[in-house]
């Protein structure tokens, strides 16, 4: 018998011993759950993490109320099927108050309805560490993340002052209020992703997969009309295409690519070929050189 | 790649199939190490175009690379780092191709980097060392090396880079790998390959050259995609660190971890660390199935047989292949903290899934990391390297680290600031006889502070004696305790105010939780010492009465007391007259029930400084000599 995994194999490995890991050494640990193909990956991992048990944490949605409403769809029936314990949390206030992207721009919006809801949620549950399903391979300021993220009182992150990382020996340690974001897959790549989703038959949000949908080209990129909320001068331009997401968000702030790909094996197939890296759809990525940065150091991931 | 003629499910199922090889590279900037990346990512086609054309316009403002693609630029992630034009951090880096899918750990080259070349050497199973062809071994190809060893990889690829510049020549190549041989047989790397090539032109990176055609080896890539590195894994010494308790409902009560090294079959008897009860493997579960066997590093769950008490922390072994189970160790330890070390700390210790607290005795040297040259040093600072000794609060179930590198593994977290201050590598257990003392030069600067606001003078007026230490050396049953409990009844009746110190009181209470090995008995007496000293700061005489076998002890002993206050006294007593004094103890080490008693099994070295010698036939008159002792040198009484 040869003792050897496939990289796939190695990589759920050692994210289940991640994922252990944090709930034997946090007392109140939660997993954030952003509807896309890499949280789903993460609560299967966790699913098998505890197997016979149930995953002993909460799943935590921060939602900005603009999510795609199949998005919001798939989380309510998927959590329901599957017996979660799902917390949605979103910002209130911002709410009441009517922000969004197409009324605000995209910064003030995300800080508002992404960033500050997150921080609120967090705050609010007392929760000492937060797993995110971000990869190093995503963008450049990722590659550097740890694995065990440390946040201070304010949920800041300093590139300056991360803690060394080295085997599979993770530093848990928080003073009061301090806590840990932990990354499970970031050594995953988009095509692991999709192998593994494939691989594991994992159910995943239909907009990853093509279909005619209504859309709006603006700077390029095609925003697609989710509801009566897009600027009715916006929406009026709205044209059929076949299209899908690679990375699924706020409506107004994710752009879609046409494709003709309807199963993992077409994504996959057209990734290859179609070479563009998956966050170039994220509209927020656009605003400035190391946005992402930025928004990591105020506390977003 | 083009996969229009590929049938995409074959491709991915091949595809899911490839295994992964975890590599580090070695080298600076100069020595073109980002454009080895960068070309190895970019010729795999696995650079993306939208990143490419970001690096256009990236490159011509910042870049140093001219007109041509900097490379480097696709790996410093961190606007701070693009700006110097270095990398600071350790960077992860993926790319795949149809054979494997790679990592790579991205570090920096210079030595106040060395913390970071730690970190990504500590995953690495390969390491890629960058020479310039210009300047072939120089001082920092030493110290990557060494690093490289220091950290257990096992396979080196030695990359001569720049090989353009020198035209392509063999000479160059086998002088570089001449010198390089010679240099690296004193360190313990068992695979070493030397590939000639220039990153810039891509020459032996992705595609064999032709411009060197005297190289009969593969290029780098071809040899990255092919090494073998699954028998690197330690799959002889079973250990299962127990990570999780998982207990859903009371039917099922099983033991998840990742297994650290050997294999764990269903019906296997195993054995539990610290509790040593045995039992037998019921089941191996995993969300997918059950198992028959598990290896590393594979995350499984365990059922046993019967119900035993196990915890986080806790080890599956096999009953005939035990791991060290111990509390003292020698360990390399790499400096990783701003903050430089400081022995009086009690650090957390993390080895596995165990934490415990753990207190650095000792730095036996530091390593010059440029001439690997020992030096001996009092502590450590940060980017240092260093053997030192480790005490632990609880024992730790560990292996060398040459034999495994996950249960030879630990780090050392700051109890304040909690962070990860030292990462370290056992060595192994320390033969307890060659145990360190614990009294450091830090306790003597300790000693030198805290003041009273009453003169010694006024203790001295008040009580008519000097606050001084009588202590007592001799083997166990040499009759130190007579003397001292009939000169503390004589120096009271007299009117000195005296406190007795003895073993037996010290060990019930203040000193329980320590043993009778040697560092515990330095310990113990070490913090008699601290007593003796507070003592006499007041104004107090104080006698001690124990073994303090050799004179670095006793030396240390009244370094913390004070040398002046410190009057050493020997009861010198034959081994026989012990013997029929005191049997009990005796008996027991001859049956080989315990062990570590001076004069035994540990050398008990005659003091050669000893104020005064008695025979313990002769305790009346030895109360008087001391009398006499202590009326002469004023001690009591004072005046």
């Amino acid at each position: 018998m040869e003792y050897s995994l496939s990289n796939l194999r190695e990589l759920e490995a050692e994210a289940i011993h991640i994922i252990r890991e944090v709930a034997a050494e946090f007392e109140n640990p939660v997993m954030l759950y952003s509807i896309g193909k890499d949280s789903s990956v993460m609560v299967r991992l966790a699913e098998k993490a505890f197997y016979p048990g149930k995953v002993p944490f909460p799943l935590m949605h921060i939602d900005s109320k603009w999510k795609f409403r199949e998005m919001v769809e798939f989380r309510d029936n998927y959590a329901k099927e599957k017996g979660w314990n799902l917390i949605v949390h979103y910002n209130e206030e911002g709410y009441k108050n009517g922000i969004g992207p197409f009324t605000h721009g995209s910064k003030v919006h995300t800080d508002v309805m992404k960033t500050q809801a997150l921080l609120a949620g967090l705050n609010k549950y007392k929760f000492d560490a937060a797993f995110g399903g971000a990869r190093r391979d995503e963008e450049k300021s990722r590659a550097k993340e740890r694995i065990f993220s440390f946040r201070d009182k304010f949920h800041q992150w300093d590139p300056k002052n991360q803690r060394p990382e080295l085997w599979n020996i993770y530093n848990a340690r928080v003073q009061k209020g301090e806590s840990i974001r932990v990354f499970p897959i970031s050594n995953w790549t988009e095509l692991d992703i999709w192998q593994y989703i494939r691989l594991e038959n994992i159910p995943i949000v239909p907009l990853y997969y093509a279909k005619e949908r209504p859309v709006v080209e603006v700077d390029g990129n095609l925003i697609m009309v989710d509801d009566e909320r897009m600027p009715a001068e916006m929406s009026a331009k709205a044209k059929m295409r076949k299209v899908r997401f690679r990375t699924l968000g706020c409506y107004p702030l994710t752009g879609a690519i046409e494709s003709n790909a309807e199963t993992i094996e077409e994504i996959v197939e057209e990734m290859m070929t179609v070479t563009v890296s998956e966050r170039t759809t994220r509209v927020i990525d656009f605003d400035q050189e190391g946005s992402m940065e930025q928004k990591k150091r105020e506390g977003y991931f | 790649m083009t996969t229009q003629n590929l049938d995409i499910k074959a491709f991915l199922d091949q595809d899911q199939k490839k295994d992964l090889l975890r590599l580090l590279t070695c080298g600076s900037v100069d020595d073109g190490k980002s454009t080895l990346i960068g070309r190895l990512m970019f010729d795999s086609k696995m650079i993306y175009e939208d990143q490419l054309s970001a690096l256009e316009r990236d490159s011509k403002r910042i870049g140093h690379a001219g007109d041509e693609i900097d490379y480097a630029l696709l790996l410093d992630g961190l606007k701070a780092e693009r700006e110097q034009g270095i990398t600071i951090d350790v960077a992860y880096r993926y790319f795949s191709t149809a054979k494997r899918k790679f990592i790579i750990a991205d570090t920096p080259g210079h030595e106040q980097y060395t913390r970071n070349m730690v970190t990504g050497a500590s995953t690495a199973n390969l390491a890629i060392v960058l020479i310039d062809a210009r300047y072939g071994v120089i001082t920092q190809t030493k110290r990557h090396t060494f690093i490289v060893s220091l950290l257990g990889i096992k396979h080196v690829v030695v990359a001569i880079n720049k090989m353009d510049l020198m035209d392509f020549s063999q000479e160059v190549y086998e002088k570089i790998k001449a010198d390089y041989e010679s240099f690296v047989a004193q360190l313990d790397i068992p695979d070493v390959t030397f590939i000639p090539m220039s990153a810039l032109k891509g020459d032996n990176v992705v595609e064999k050259s032709e411009r060197m055609p005297w190289y009969k080896g593969t290029s780098v890539l071809d040899f990255l995609e092919n090494i073998r590195i699954v028998s690197d894994r330690n799959f002889t010494d079973m250990r299962y660190p127990v990570q999780f308790v998982l207990r859903p409902d009371i039917d099922f009560r099983g033991f998840s971890a990742a297994v650290a090294s050997g294999i764990i079959s269903k019906g296997d008897e195993i054995l539990v660390l610290p509790s040593y009860k045995k039992s037998v493997v019921k089941s191996i579960v995993t969300y997918d199935k059950e198992l028959d066997q598990a290896f590393p590093p594979q995350s499984v769950t365990v059922t046993l047989a019967d119900e035993i008490d196990i915890s986080r922390g806790d080890m599956l072994v096999h009953p005939d292949n035990l791991p060290r189970v111990e509390r003292h160790f020698e360990a390399m330890l790499v400096w990783m903290d701003e903050k430089p070390m400081n022995l009086s700390t009690q650090f957390y210790i993390k080895h596995t899934s165990n934490t415990t607290k753990a207190r650095i005795d000792l730095v036996k040297y530091k390593t010059d990391v440029n001439s690997l040259e020992k030096m001996p040093v009092e502590f450590m600072q940060l980017n240092e390297i260093g053997r030192v000794v480790i005490t632990t609060s609880k024992p730790l179930f560990f292996d060398p680290y040459k034999k495994n590198r996950q249960t030879g593994s630990f780090i050392l977290i700051d109890p304040i600031t909690h962070n990860t201050s030292a990462v370290g590598m056992i060595i192994d257990k320390l033969d307890s006889k060659n145990l360190a003392s614990r009294i450091t030069d830090v306790d003597k600067e300790k000693i030198a502070a805290g003041q009273s606001l009453i003169q010694t003078e006024d203790y001295q007026n008040k009580y008519n004696q000097k606050g001084e230490t009588i202590w007592i050396t001799g083997l166990h049953g040499s009759g130190k305790n007579e003397l001292a409990f009939s000169l503390e009844k004589k120096l009271f009746d007299n009117g000195a105010v005296v406190v007795l110190i003895d073993g037996s009181s010290v060990r019930s209470g203040l000193s329980r939780e320590l043993d009778f090995t040697p560092a515990d008995r330095d310990e113990n007496q070490r913090r008699v010492a601290h007593i003796c000293k507070i003592l006499n700061d007041q104004g107090i005489i104080a006698i001690a009465s124990f073994i303090s076998r050799n004179d670095s002890l006793r030396n240390q002993l009244a370094e913390i007391i004070g040398p002046n206050r410190f009057h050493l006294f020997y009861m010198d007593a034959t081994l026989d007259y012990c013997k029929n004094n005191k049997p009990e103890l005796y008996d027991l080490i001859e049956q080989g029930k315990t062990q570590y008693l001076p004069g035994i099994d540990l050398e008990y070295e005659v003091p050669q400084n000893a104020k005064l010698v008695f025979k313990p036939e002769e305790n009346s008159q030895n109360i008087e000599k001391v009398l006499d002792y202590l009326a002469a040198n004023k001690v009591f009484p004072h005046h």
